[in-house]
């Protein structure tokens, strides 16, 4: 009898198990659709003419995604200077980022010096703050310095980047032992050049995630670039897709509103597919370990 | 003689330290420390512009603070932030510790997890503007959304969403959701995963059903992660800007019901009335700076040897 009663359980368990994958798939599905159908939507747009817009949706793209394109690039809105700036501006920034992120991660892990934990403890403390409670301060302070409507207090500042300190000197603590830096200095190695040769090379799949991200983000910041430049042929996209939103949309052409949003999205979009593992990879990082 | 030499050679290699932080530190304080301490310098004062007349800067005291607060603005704009905050959260967390829970689960098995992870996290890294315009262009009174509900026959005519204070509080919220809600899993799937497993497998020869080990064990565990992820993401609620600026042109209309904090802020920056947005900003730092000692507190302080 006790087998019975065992084997029936095992059953029921087996089916309840089996009735969870399922709802689990469902779900899932749900959310997937939820999370892709926005490009969907916008790619087949991208691809119809005006007119066919102004009749209805159609879930067949159309033919005009050329014609689209070549109309935005010879548009009132210079998308692709404003993909450019986009290009130099998180370009450089990431670079900067990572390389002076490392340096500071360096600094701490390699180093005694008076004061160590209390500057650590300090960087960790102004991670959270935003950068627009001290907009106000940023844009007056850049005018005095005559930066305004100028790249640099846009690149620049990502040299002190707490979040992406953080990680490398995590990445640090497990990946670099200090001995390695005790032989290198054996060697005649000068500091500097250990760290530039010696620990950035090994740093390198933590510098790949961060300037990813960092990358990415600057790609996408769209407030304090709106508040510094002026000029139109200096603006990034975020700033040129907000003028869209602030001109009187609706007589533009709207497969050229399309083309110029997934001209926007979709470079990240190519980006992250070939580099989802990584990226994926690299979310947790900077958050609670338990 | 050798243990000077020692010495000497041990202040010399750590004197690099201070070398290696110089370039943190001096961009620091021009791009940031200054920065914050001329915006709390400027709440100080009575500095605007009134048509063509520059007012000030006179200094005023507290005044900035106390017309904020008692011309409601502060408040009305702080409850609009958070309610578009709270409608994106409520799924966020619960959708997230759903899938979490079953991304984790080592019964289910499930199939095809790479493929989800990297669907559901991909709406992160869209840029919220042009996601926000998309939404705009998507949801206007002849777009697709329109045109498919009206197709269907789930309405007669064009629904006006943009004119609806909770039409687009909801969209605000439910974008949020959407880019954040694949973050929040992989995070929470990270602090799921550290979890010993011989709890489980205890829990499982106690005869516990899934939902006993998901609110006993698993929840109970996860507490000071899911306080991170709440506080951070309360942080980023405070910070909702993109999202409904784009959407509803940095009206934050109907009758500025989707107006937030920092929305708020850009307004004054842009009309540099300096006083008002002085103090706001000031506002928002003792907030958020309240916020981030707790996530110091629950996370970083341990990580200081």
């Amino acid at each position: 009898m006790s087998e019975s009663t065992l084997k029936g359980k095992g059953t029921s368990k087996g089916l309840n198990v089996h009735v969870r994958r399922t709802i689990a798939y469902v779900v899932l599905i749900l959310l997937s659709f939820l999370c892709l159908i926005w490009f969907y939507i916008l790619f087949i747009n991208s691809t119809r003419s005006n007119s066919g817009l102004k009749s209805g949706f159609t879930i067949v793209p159309g033919a005009y995604l050329v014609q689209n394109f070549t109309n935005m690039l010879h548009g009132t809105v210079p998308v692709l200077n404003g993909m450019l700036n986009s290009v130099i501006v998180a370009g450089l920034s990431a670079g900067l980022c990572v390389y002076f992120s490392c340096m500071t991660a360096y600094a701490i892990h390699a180093y005694n010096f008076k004061g160590k934990k209390a500057i650590f403890t300090f960087i960790l403390m102004i991670m959270m703050i935003p950068t627009q409670v001290t907009a106000l301060g940023f844009i007056t302070f850049m005018g005095k310095l005559k930066l305004m409507d100028s790249f640099i207090p846009l690149i620049i500042p990502s040299i002190a980047a707490p979040v992406v300190f953080f990680y490398m000197k995590q990445y640090m603590d497990s990946n670099l032992p200090l001995s390695l830096l005790e032989a290198a200095r054996i060697d005649g190695c000068g500091e500097f050049r250990t760290f530039n040769s010696i620990v950035l090379p090994l740093m390198k799949p933590a510098i790949a995630v961060e300037a990813i991200f960092t990358f990415v983000s600057s790609w996408n910041n769209y407030f304090t670039p709106a508040l510094i430049l002026s000029t139109d042929k200096k603006k990034t996209l975020p700033i040129l897709i907000a003028q869209l939103r602030s001109a009187d949309w609706l007589k533009f052409d709207m497969g050229v509103v399309y083309v110029t949003i997934a001209f926007s999205i979709f470079p990240v979009i190519v980006v992250y597919l070939f580099l989802s593992k990584y990226i994926v990879g690299g979310v947790t990082a900077g958050g609670v370990k338990e | 003689m050798s243990d000077a030499r020692k010495k000497s050679k041990v202040v010399s290699y750590n004197k690099w330290g201070y070398i290696f932080l110089a370039p943190f530190f001096i961009v620091w304080v021009i791009f940031q420390f200054i920065p914050l301490a001329t915006t709390i310098y400027n709440s100080f004062f009575e500095n605007y512009r009134s048509g063509l007349t520059q007012i000030g800067p006179n200094f005023v005291g507290l005044k900035n603070f106390v017309t904020i607060v008692t011309n409601g603005d502060l408040i009305n704009y702080s409850k609009n932030t958070l309610i578009m905050w709270i409608i994106g959260f409520i799924p966020q967390i619960f959708f997230s510790l759903l899938l979490a829970a079953w991304f984790t689960d080592p019964s289910l098995r499930l199939k095809a997890q790479r493929f989800f992870k990297t669907v559901i996290y991909l709406p992160n890294l869209i840029m919220a503007s042009a996601f926000s315009m998309l939404f705009f262009t998507l949801f206007s009174d002849n777009g697709p959304i329109n045109s498919i509900l009206v197709n269907i026959g789930l309405l007669s005519q064009p629904f006006k969403f943009m004119s609806n204070a909770t039409a687009v509080r909801c969209l605000v919220g439910f974008m949020n959701f959407v880019m954040w809600f694949g973050n929040t899993t992989i995070l929470l799937m990270a602090g799921m995963m550290g979890i010993d497993q011989s709890l489980f497998e205890a829990a499982e020869v106690d005869g516990a059903t899934a939902t006993e080990v998901f609110w006993k064990i698993t929840l109970p565990i996860l507490r000071p992660i899911l306080v991170y992820v709440l506080i951070t993401s309360l942080i980023g609620g405070l910070q909702m800007f993109d999202v409904p600026q784009i959407l509803t042109n940095g009206t934050g209309d109907p009758a500025r019901s989707s107006m937030t904090l920092i929305m708020y802020l850009n307004k004054h920056l842009f009309s540099k009335n300096f006083g008002m947005g002085g103090a706001l900003s000031v506002f928002l730092f003792i907030i958020t700076g309240i916020l981030s000692l707790i996530v110091f507190r629950i996370s970083y302080a341990g990580e200081v040897k």
